[in-house]
């Protein structure tokens, strides 16, 4: 079936900003859309909300609306841009779901436009739990046995019909909150009632329990002739039980017969035949260990995460094929966009073991509850491909970025082998460790997999690890034996530490002892057709398949996984890098390990290396390709990280090198710099020991400001009031990051300021300055920034202008740099210098439509910001106002703060913009999926510091139409103030206090400065987290309220009375 | 852990760990690639495989080690086993040995820690070639001996069974299975559809098998080159004027070569479970097993009253035929599957629901 020629235009709806369990997956299936209906000479128009991605580049579609993703917006544009259809299924649920509402509404018929890739019918088959039951029974196709119970007794029959254990899902509550799985009859009978009790209908979904089942998944696709393809299957390692998106998943099944396969394929393609879909589906099935006996879990009638990973661990690009089917064509019509030679109606082979490990938040959020179970908690993953499945593994583990090389965590080994075996029962993001810590230990790994479920192979194969581990001290290094740890994954920093050399010694020893990495091709077919793309992935085999062209090559460090203050907004860069790079003619390689990105789309460079961003990773590729240089500025913290030792090892780091990255990171240089160019900074000073901090807090006054050094995203930034909160984070520094100073200033107030800037050298450009609504302490990753900047006088802006030309050129940066300031009384200090790529420079680019990167790349290469018609200075402001607003993830992780502080928490970010503040601010909100009332009741919960100044915007938030809800304090003030208010209990203090107000939903804005901190029992943080969990807007910092007021008032009626 | 030696016509050498049965003396074998990423079980004991060396594309073999259930002969033919890495603590619940102890028992040598996409490269541009594995390593000469001797063509002989055997099933349609080597599930799919199915020898005689008065016939997939069994021919030719045929794999070739068409042999044959293969009559694509080293020429088919009703997507060869008078047909594939898809196991629906027309007596 040849392409639809009645399609002319189509709609790409995005998924938007960058939240827990969609991320930037949806970038790279978007980017892979929009290629593809380009290429069919299709006009394209896309809306997202998500400025950090490729896909909003203005020339990945025709039209590119950085809008909301919100119905009205997606109306707007269909009836402005009349497209023939509308393409919702790459946009993960956010798209489905508008497409779906749309649909539902009738609009999409009304206005004439077609839905491609999938029906109404469809998407409600699959994600209606009782339509999908009832298909699947039709189908023949076993879901596990449930029941829906309104009262005790009847979850009682059924239990007696199904037996234990069984999983109890309390209807309508957020995050499964009164739910569990039940193992005994106690249990079963504590958690129903509990279950009956959360829900608001009094109802729970009883399921019987298949946790420890295996769970495999199948990527299909399915055209309009009805052929159909398993594009890959994956096997996760961590049983039914914890969410797909935080298990640790292996491509291909490894412990699958082929009539265990053979069994579930069948059941998968059975099921997308069924629903009709046209493009990819996800189907998710639990196996039982010990029989036949399988389930359908899940099916996700679209790409998915598990899709982008199935794209990268075989090479087939799901998302491009399901754009061209869904315009039409058969996969008999397209070929094969890898081997160039073959067809897409094919199933890749592999001839390699893939590994995806979840990368997880926990890192920054010490109180977060670690456990895994049904709600995805991670932000990002790695993944690694070797000839061994051990080899993949380690290359996740080191790719990670979690401080670890190897299996090995060292906390564990302060635990008690009793304590560790009862610590594996319950999955955390730690369980591999703990784990591998126990077969160190000799405990069998039958013992392991009674408590863990994990199948046998997995742990013999971590076993076959640390036998080779043990081996090391005993072995003698021969050749022959390096040559097997090295197949064997284990990394040259693990074994450097071991046998106490440095990593470069280690690596000229086994270089001098023959020991080489080689490099083989993802190909989709084994080595079965030749291929064309240059996508590889190292190993310790004979044969190395490189083909490296005589043309200058300039390699680019990717960032690796997505976690918080490492987002999207990196690999945005290395992606205009590597396009920067190929546009003047040379060519350009990229290493990234982050399966999600559109970095690592075979499509973007010229050669692709799926590695870890490591430095013994990036060396093997350098061994082999000399390119001219090195390129770390884009990469984050990741790339930063290695330039030190690259530098070391004598690389060229084209840009940006060691030199000035380190008199920007090395507090005393830096202080010293800043001082020397008598530009003003907060006071401060650096502290290795808990008695000078004490000694150098009398001396600045609190609060103060604190941070190790060496970090990104305000990791473990606190601010600190008093001697006891400074002791209690020097102990935590000093165990977290031992021999690392921790840096301590004055916490000033003022405004703050940001800047990015390309400089070459001589000139430096400066396309845009970003005010921050929020004061200063509020970490600039989750702060609304706003350009071009509305209260920053003219005298200060050339201040700001002057002072980042200076330290750009006495920093002698090469390529990009950021400045944070703080302004203070019309005087401008600098809070910190970053000379590299830095999180906004995609907002900025947009904005000013000044495509930073790609002009940095051309700089560093050689090509002056002169040349390319940048000149010293700062471009004129642009008319429009464009807001960027952070987005957070907080209702996937319980125990989390939502209170904004200096530390980062946000997942992702939004924009808005239009003419005027107000309306920009409208729309900022709505983006970030801040869904704001017009009217209803604030409870507002205000630190007696803040009653003064709150005052005037409750005034005004009244005038709006809102009512108030406050305890005694607040409550007096208000009336006090002739605002009617209605008073409620403090926590505990009477049988209905406030919680039960956010419970029953009587609360529409909550308005929260009280008590921040670590303590997780203080009420502040229990009413925060009560917002989260009942889906209230909660505001922390006065000045995003205030914000939120203004874009509240301009959709309030504003009409005055006579 | 000992060595083994692998030598390629070519002049390559290899070394890597022996595992299963360990030579006595050096075998000669001809070198295929098998691109499945499972089913390695019903892979080794597909008596097509008779007389060869299969490399494992996949790197990782025996995960799930080898059960009672899924051999596809009692005895494999096949002569050696290459992988990347061999698994010796298999986890299926179904399995009853490892892999190794399997080979032993057979006498198949096994050979693992070897560079296999290195391999299967060298397949893929030089074409199938002949191997030595030895376990001591070999002089030039002994070598030069080795790949002089003429490669045995009798593999259909080797593997086919020598007496008739009958699996009743009451008032079933009986079906004779002619022998060229049959996977185990050929006979499964039949008996499963409820057929009495009698399986003779490859070289039976029109006139026994017509005495067994059957509703159809079933050639059979087989190892080696068609034309090494060209005295059947007359045989099949008569046949087909008799009864419905149903044809697999060697069977495909064999019913092209009774028919006046001819064969060759590819370059390294088509191994795996992921070969597309395009359905003319019904426009549609199916994803199949397949493991053959000859294939019909689409050129022979002029003179003959054959029609190509399939072809492989990617290479355009013919993957299956139709006769175009009589009930007779055939697929190059496997859809018996075991192992790979069972996207096609409806022909095996087809045939027999066919059979009950009784098409012969309009004649």
């Amino acid at each position: 079936m040849p392409k639809d020629n009645s399609l002319k235009k189509v709609l790409v709806i995005g998924s938007g900003p960058i939240i827990i369990g969609q991320a930037a997956e949806f970038d790279y299936s978007g980017s892979q859309a929009l290629r593809a209906l380009r290429e069919e000479g299709i006009e394209t128009v896309l809306i997202n909300s998500n400025p950090a991605t490729i896909m909003t580049d203005k020339e990945m579609a025709d039209k590119v609306y950085l809008e909301p993703l919100t119905v009205e917006f997606v109306k707007k544009i269909i009836v402005k841009e009349r497209p023939d259809a509308v393409l919702p299924t790459l946009g993960g649920q956010t798209g489905l779901n508008l497409a779906l509402q749309i649909e539902r509404e009738g609009f999409l018929t009304q206005q004439g436009v077609k839905l491609l890739g999938v029906n109404l019918n469809t998407i409600e088959q699959a994600e209606d739990r009782q339509m999908f039951k009832e298909l699947m029974i039709e189908l023949g196709e076993p879901v596990p046995e449930s029941k829906t119970v309104s009262n005790l007794k009847s979850a009682l029959d059924f239990k007696e019909e199904v037996g234990l254990p069984l999983i109890i899902r309390p209807a309508f509550t957020l995050g499964g909150t009164g739910g569990g799985i039940a193992h005994t009859e106690e249990e079963f009978e504590r958690i129903v009632k509990s279950g009956l009790d959360n829900s608001p209908i009094t109802q729970c979904l009883i399921e019987k329990s298949i946790a420890g089942f295996k769970e495999v998944e199948y990527e299909i696709i399915r055209d309009a002739k009805d052929n159909c393809i398993v594009v890959c299957n994956m096997e996760n390692l961590d049983p039914v039980g914890v969410h797909t998106g935080d298990s640790i998943v292996v491509a291909p099944s490894q412990t699958l017969s082929d009539k265990d396969h053979q069994m579930l394929r069948d059941c998968s393609l059975k099921i997308i035949r069924a629903l009709k879909i046209q493009g990819g589906c996800n189907v998710q099935l639990a196996l039982d260990p010990h029989s036949f006996q399988y389930y359908v879990i899940e099916v996700n009638p679209r790409v998915s995460r598990s899709s982008a990973l199935a794209s990268k661990a075989t090479g087939y690009p799901i998302a491009q094929i399901a754009t061209k089917i869904a315009i039409g064509y058969s996969m008999d019509e397209i070929m094969n966009p890898i081997t160039k030679n073959t067809y897409a109606c094919f199933e890749p082979t592999l001839d390699y073991v893939v590994t995806k490990i979840p990368r997880w938040p926990f890192d920054k959020f010490h109180s977060a509850d670690r456990s895994l179970g049904t709600q995805m908690k991670a932000t990002g993953e790695v993944m690694g491909i070797g000839r061994t499945f051990e080899d993949s593994l380690l290359k996740c583990v080191r790719g990670l970025e979690i401080k670890r090389c190897h299996l090995e965590l060292e906390p564990n080994k302060n635990f008690s082998t009793e304590e560790l075996l009862e610590k594996i029962i319950h999955p955390t993001d730690e369980r591999i460790f703990e784990v591998s810590e126990l077969i160190r230990r000799d405990i069998s790994i039958h013992d392991i997999y009674d408590r863990t479920k994990i199948d046998l192979w997995f742990l013999q194969k971590i076993k076959n690890i640390i036998d080779l581990e043990k081996q090391i001290s005993t072995s003698k290094l021969t050749a022959e034996f390096v040559q097997r740890l090295k197949i064997m994954g284990f990394s040259d920093e693990y074994l450097s530490k071991k046998l106490d050399l440095t990593e470069i010694e280690w690596r000229d020893k086994r270089n001098q002892l023959g020991v080489h990495a080689k490099f083989k091709m993802v190909d989709t077919c084994a080595a079965e057709f030749e291929s064309h793309t240059p996508y590889y992935y190292s190993t310790f085999e004979d044969e190395n398949e490189l083909e490296k062209p005589e043309q200058e090559t300039v390699l680019v460090l990717g960032s690796g996984p997505i976690r918080i203050g490492q987002g999207v907004e990196f690999d945005y860069a290395t992606v205009h890098a590597i396009k920067a790079i190929k546009e003047l003619g040379m060519r350009a390689i990229v290493i990234n390990n982050n399966p999600e990105t559109v970095s690592t789309d075979f499509n973007t460079s010229d050669a692709l290396y799926f590695e870890a961003v490591t430095f013994e990773d990036v060396m093997n590729i350098i061994d082999y390709e000399k390119p001219k240089g090195v390129i770390c500025q884009f990469g984050g913290q990741t790339a930063i990280n290695l330039i030190d030792i690259l530098d070391k090892a004598g690389v060229n780091i084209i840009g940006t090198g060691y030199e000035s990255t380190d008199k920007a990171e090395n507090r005393d240089r830096f202080e010293k710099a800043l001082k020397d160019l008598e530009i003003a900074q907060p006071i401060g000073t650096t502290v290795s020991s808990l008695e000078e901090a004490v000694k150098v807090a009398t001396e600045l006054n609190y609060p103060l400001m604190l941070r190790p050094s060496y970090v990104i995203g305000g990791q473990a930034m606190q601010i600190v009031y008093e001697q006891s909160e400074l002791e209690e984070y020097i102990n935590f520094a000093m165990e977290v990051w031992p021999g690392q100073p921790v840096l301590m200033d004055r916490y000033m107030i003022g405004l703050e300021v940001e800047v990015d800037a390309i400089c070459d050298g001589e000139d430096v450009f400066i396309p845009g300055i970003m005010e921050h609504i929020e004061r200063s302490g509020i970490h600039s990753g989750d702060s609304f920034a706003v350009y071009p900047p509305q209260t920053v006088s003219e005298k200060v802006k050339e201040d700001l202008v002057k002072t980042t030309i200076k330290i750009a050129r006495d920093f002698k940066v090469k390529g990009l740099i950021n400045i944070q300031f703080i302004i203070k009384k019309e005087k401008v200090y600098v809070l910190e210098v970053n000379p590299r790529s830095s999180r906004t420079v995609p907002f900025l680019s947009k904005v000013t439509e000044i495509p930073m990167a790609k002009i940095a790349t051309k700089a560093i290469l050689g090509k002056s910001l002169k040349s390319q018609g940048y000149p010293t200075g700062i471009q004129a402001e642009g008319k429009l106002i464009s807001i960027k607003a952070p987005v957070f993830s907080f209702s996937k992780l319980r125990n989390v703060d939502s209170a904004l502080g200096p530390e980062m928490k946000s997942t992702g970010e939004a924009m808005g913009r239009d003419t005027s503040m107000q309306k920009a601010l409208n729309k900022a909100f709505k983006a970030a999926g801040i869904d704001f009332p017009r009217y209803g009741t604030i409870l507002a919960t205000i630190a007696d510091k803040h009653k003064d100044e709150t005052l005037e915007m409750i005034k005004r938030f009244h005038e709006c139409g809102f009512n108030f809800m406050a305890t005694k304090g607040t409550a007096k003030l208000l009336r006090e103030n002739s605002i009617p208010v209605k008073e409620v209990e403090k926590i505990g203090r009477s049988n209905r206090d406030l919680l039960d107000e956010i419970k029953d939903g009587n609360v529409n804005i909550i308005i929260n400065t009280i008590s921040r901190g670590k303590n997780v029992e203080s009420d502040g943080f229990k009413i925060r987290r009560a917002a989260v969990e009942n889906g209230v807007v909660c505001m922390t910092s006065l000045d995003t309220t205030w914000a939120l007021l203004k874009a509240i008032e301009i959709n309030s009626l504003g009409t005055i009375a006579l | 852990m000992s060595k083994l030696y692998l030598y390629l016509e070519n002049g390559d050498y290899y070394r890597g760990e022996s595992f299963g049965h360990k030579p006595e003396s050096p075998r000669l074998s001809e070198l295929v690639f098998n691109t499945s990423m499972y089913g390695y079980q019903e892979i080794i004991s597909d008596p097509s495989y008779c007389d060869q060396a299969i490399v494992m594309t996949y790197p990782l073999i025996g995960n799930y080690g080898v059960n009672q259930d899924d051999s596809e002969s009692i005895t494999p033919h096949l002569n050696a086993f290459i992988t990347r890495e061999y698994c010796d603590h298999p986890s299926n619940f179904r399995s009853r040995q490892n892999l190794s102890q399997y080979l032993e028992t057979h006498k198949i040598i096994g050979i693992h820690q070897i560079d296999t996409r290195k391999l299967t490269k060298i397949i893929r541009t030089q074409g199938t070639l002949k191997c030595v594995i030895s376990s001591n390593e070999m002089t030039e000469s002994e070598l030069s001996d080795f790949f002089s001797t003429p490669y045995e063509t009798n593999q259909i002989e080797k593997v086919s069974i020598k007496t008739i055997s009958h699996f009743p099933a009451l008032g079933g349609k009986r079906i004779v299975l002619v022998d060229f080597g049959y996977k185990k599930n050929i006979l499964e799919s039949l008996l499963k559809r409820g057929c009495d199915v009698i399986v003779v020898p490859f070289d039976t005689s029109f006139e026994k098998i017509a005495e067994f008065n059957p509703k159809g016939i079933v050639l059979s997939n087989g190892p080696g080159d068609p034309k090494s069994i060209e005295k059947v021919l007359p045989t099949i030719r008569k046949l087909q004027e008799s009864f419905p045929m149903f044809s697999i794999c060697m069977g495909h070739q064999i019913f092209a070569l009774a028919n006046g068409a001819d064969t060759i042999k590819m370059k390294f044959g088509h191994r795996g479970g992921n070969h597309p293969v395009h359905d003319l009559e019904r426009d549609k694509v199916f994803i199949t097993a397949q493991n053959h080293g000859y294939c019909v020429r689409e050129d022979s088919l002029g003179a003959t009253d054959l029609e190509v009703t399939q072809v492989n997507l990617n290479d355009k060869t013919i993957e299956g035929l139709k006769h175009k008078t009589l009930p007779a047909y055939s697929v190059q594939y496997h859809p018996e599957a075991s192992p790979g898809p069972n996207d096609t196991k409806y022909l095996f629906d087809q045939f027999i629901e066919s059979l009950s027309e009784d098409q012969y007596a309009q004649r």
